[in-house]
């Protein structure tokens, strides 16, 4: 086992040099970054130097005179003293911009995944449960609903119905308009109300998947022999759905589950936007738009550890839960 | 339904029954009409299919039928108030005299006295007599004569140019001041009307108003007669009033009082040709017009082409790098699968939607043409979406490939690519087809949601995306919920069409999961 997940965490980091070496190419491959934008903004003042020498002066300054691949190895050397380089777009070292943001998409991800949890598991349960009755197909086409659900469209429309008919929550932002008067818990709850509708969309959004992996993994586990040996043990149905399958069941859920976990740092890159929430998606988003490489480059190495951390977690889960998987 | 097929399997032609041993009770289906009939079974994925088959139909014939091209704007006339007068009420008294002897200093001087309610007074050893003729009318007279007044009706000749002589202005002022509908003056016989306008017999001499009636702006002359008519409402309270100038245009001009500065503005109502936009709902426009004054159904329509096609293009792409990687890493095992399979956990790692949001940040800086742009997007999102698809191909080649007619087909000297691309690769057809209805679902999905962050398909061209992309408006989102709501409705339909075809067909091509 031990061999296997120091095998996984090697095969990683050659996958990550590689996702690294095609993002850093991309990035700097980019016709437009920020600097450009900052030389023809400095060239424009009066009595200033040329657009030209402005960029060279910049490019320097910002490392970037380098070639694409002792560019990209200065800034893997850079990565293992811990330095991510200062953001263009925010001004500020990369990795304190990051922490300052990180937090706040972490709890909105948190929150959203245990609601999308108590919800979505026991729905799927039910609708297999009561495979082809209508409650199944009510489940089966909310789940897909969810799924097909545009992002920006749901956000809109919840937008229209709960900011602007019924007045609940503000349309934007994390804090209200008068949340520097409010004492410590306004402050919170403030806060708390503007994450209201973010994360309804996000729940509602993702809701589905988790919806049609429970119903199919409970469907494939109440098919099985087990099934219908407790069945003709005469257990009750409660006892058979409840305490067999459903046990069964988790086995795909918490690996999958497990797997999402690092996910919760990803941020959520709408969501987070179409609301004006400051996570890190928001925080990326405007970064990646305004061509700051540093930041863009951290936030793209860090969704790919995470996606890489989910996976390996997701396979060192499955053999964990199961017994009767053994990885040599 | 199967009732049915009962009966008519069990009677031939003659609507005898056929006895138990008859070959033709025994009805013989293949395996894809096995799959048809377990599809068309499903009552949801019908709902999808009906779906799906609307949304093609609008999208590739309604721009057809449509009447509007998709960036055909269409205007309207809009009736705009411009501030076109500004009315004052004369508050000064102003003067006018017989002969020369009424000077500027005589005038202040009876003013004093006026306000100080004398009805003579002394001016340089010279008495002068102050007579109130009517409200706000004096004279002022020396030695029995009168030699000038005080007043602040203005009169103004009809005519332009002519000058009023004093005897008539001043007769004209006191019988308007007295409510008199006609006087004398001279020998020549007046009417007033209640307008304050001066006939002499028939024929219109002079005009007596309170209101002086100023133009706004700079190239506007107003002629007298619509001094008149301006005054004439003001002095009625009519809060508007219709004016046809002498070039025969007519015009609405509202009139606003303004309490602060006891002025009143007329404004005068003109047309302005404009683009017809956000216009509601009509017979004309059946679900009104957008932001840049197109027809939004024609619009939609038009969207609707794009981002299927854009998802079918994106999904071929797809479907081919991956049956092609997945298909040779599947069949060749050992180092090749190694290899293509850490390509595939690359792309995989490579986060989609920044790397979207950049590229598509990029295009903006370099201000491709929409069309290229176009392009590029399918392609893009191609390159980006095979990796699921090709570890699905090669996960199910893995297994088939042990498979007895595999064995066959090397026994018989078939080449490699003919064993993988027409023995293996349709065994892996109907997991391919579940796969890409999906993903076609989520590609037009992410086509959208980059057109809505402007960052995708861009104007002139529609896309149902780029349609929403206007509630970023927050008036539009509260207002003009025609305008982003079908193109919603319609995304949503469609994608959950998809969805829902394709979870029928996983049904119908896996008999083992419907029992």
């Amino acid at each position: 086992m031990r061999k296997y997940i120091l095998k996984r965490i090697l095969l990683s980091i050659v996958i990550l040099f590689f996702v690294t070496l095609i993002i850093y190419t991309l990035m700097r491959c980019l016709p437009t970054s920020y600097i450009e934008g900052i030389a023809r903004q400095k060239s424009m003042q009066p009595g200033s130097k040329s657009y030209e020498e402005w960029m060279a002066q910049l490019t320097a300054m910002y490392n970037m005179d380098k070639g694409i691949i002792p560019g990209f190895i200065a800034w893997w050397g850079s990565i293992f003293r811990g330095d991510f380089g200062d953001s263009w777009y925010y001004t500020v070292p990369v990795i304190e911009k990051f922490n300052e943001v990180i937090w706040l998409s972490f709890i909105m991800g948190a929150i959203s995944m245990v609601l999308e949890l108590i919800i979505a598991i026991p729905l799927g349960i039910l609708a297999a449960t009561k495979q082809y009755s209508k409650t199944d197909y009510t489940i089966t086409v909310i789940a897909l609903a969810g799924i097909s659900l545009p992002t920006f469209f749901f956000a809109s429309l919840m937008k229209l119905v709960f900011s602007v008919k019924l007045g609940w929550f503000d349309l934007f932002g994390l804090v209200g308009r008068n949340h520097e008067q409010l004492t410590e818990w306004g402050k919170f709850l403030d806060k708390a109300n503007h994450l209201v509708l973010p994360i309804v969309v996000l729940v509602v959004i993702s809701i589905g998947g988790l919806m049609r992996y429970t119903r199919t993994n409970m469907l494939e586990v109440l098919n099985s022999d087990y099934i219908r040996t407790a069945r003709a043990k005469g257990l009750s149905e409660r006892k058979v759905i409840y305490h067999h399958a459903f046990r069964n069941t988790l086995i795909p859920l918490v690996t999958i589950v497990g797997g999402s976990l690092p996910g919760l740092f990803s941020g959520a890159l709408l969501t987070e936007t179409l609301f004006s929430i400051p996570g890190i998606g928001y925080t990326s988003y405007h970064a990646m738009t305004g061509g700051d490489i540093p930041f863009s480059m951290f936030y793209l190495t860090f969704l790919a550890v995470l996606t890489l951390a989910g996976n390996l977690i997701a396979d060192i889960l499955y053999a964990v839960v199961d017994p009767r998987v053994r990885i040599a | 339904m199967s009732k049915r097929d009962k009966k008519e399997e069990i009677k031939n032609v003659t609507g005898e029954e056929y006895s138990l041993s008859d070959d033709r009770r025994v009805k013989i289906l293949s395996p894809g009409a096995l799959v048809a009939k377990r599809f068309f079974r499903n009552s949801i994925a019908l709902v999808g299919l009906v779906v799906l088959i609307f949304m093609f139909l609008f999208s590739f014939l309604g721009g057809l039928i449509s009447p509007y091209r998709q960036d055909q704007r269409f205007f309207r006339t809009d009736y705009i108030y411009k501030e076109y007068a500004g009315v004052v009420e004369n508050e000064e008294f102003r003067y006018a005299a017989e002969g020369s002897d009424f000077s500027t200093a005589l005038q202040a001087q009876m003013l004093l006295a006026m306000q100080r309610g004398k009805d003579a007074f002394a001016y340089r050893d010279v008495a002068y007599e102050i007579a109130e003729e009517g409200p706000e009318l004096y004279s002022i007279s020396k030695d029995g004569k009168v030699i000038g007044i005080a007043y602040k009706d203005i009169v103004s000749p009809s005519v332009e140019g002519t000058d009023i002589p004093f005897r008539l202005k001043f007769d004209a002022l006191k019988a308007f001041a007295n409510g008199e509908t006609s006087f004398t003056s001279g020998s020549d016989d007046y009417s007033i009307d209640e307008g304050g306008v001066v006939y002499k017999g028939e024929t219109e001499v002079a005009f007596i108003s309170r209101y002086v009636v100023n133009s706004v702006m700079a190239d506007v002359f107003l002629t007298r007669d619509f001094k008149e008519a301006t005054a004439a409402a003001i002095a009625t309270g009519d809060p508007d009033f219709v004016y046809t100038d002498e070039n025969g245009e007519t015009h609405e001009y509202l009139i606003e009082f303004n309490p602060e500065k006891n002025t009143w503005s007329v404004r005068q109502e003109t047309a302005s040709y404009v683009y017809d936009t956000y216009s509601s709902p009509s017979k004309e426009h059946w679900l009104g017009t957008d932001r840049n004054g197109m027809d939004m159904l024609t619009r939609l329509m038009y969207g609707g082409r794009v981002s299927l096609v854009i998802g079918f293009i994106v999904e071929i792409i797809a479907t081919l790098i991956g049956i092609i990687l997945g298909g040779i890493a599947g069949y060749f095992g050992k180092w090749v699968d190694n290899l293509i399979m850490r390509i595939v956990d690359i792309f995989y790692c490579i986060p989609t939607m920044p790397i979207l949001l950049i590229l598509g940040a990029a295009m903006d800086a370099m201000n491709l043409d929409p069309k290229i742009r176009m392009l590029y997007l399918m392609l893009i999102l191609g390159f980006l979406g095979w990796p699921g698809l090709a570890r699905l191909i090669r996960g199910q080649i893995l297994s088939l490939r042990e498979q007895e007619f595999m064995t066959a087909t090397e026994s018989s000297g078939l080449s490699v690519p003919r064993r993988i691309f027409k023995h293996l690769v349709p065994n892996v057809i109907p997991q391919l087809i579940v796969s890409c209805t999906m993903g076609l679902g989520s590609t037009i999905i992410m086509e959208a949601t980059l057109s809505f962050l402007g960052l995708g398909v861009r104007f002139p061209f529609a896309s149902w995306g780029n349609i929403i992309n206007d509630v970023n408006d927050t008036h539009v989102l509260t207002t003009y919920l025609f305008i982003w709501i079908p193109a919603g409705v319609l995304l949503l339909a469609t994608v959950l069409a998809f969805n829902l075809v394709g979870d029928g067909l996983r049904d119908a091509f896996d008999p083992k999961m419907k029992r």
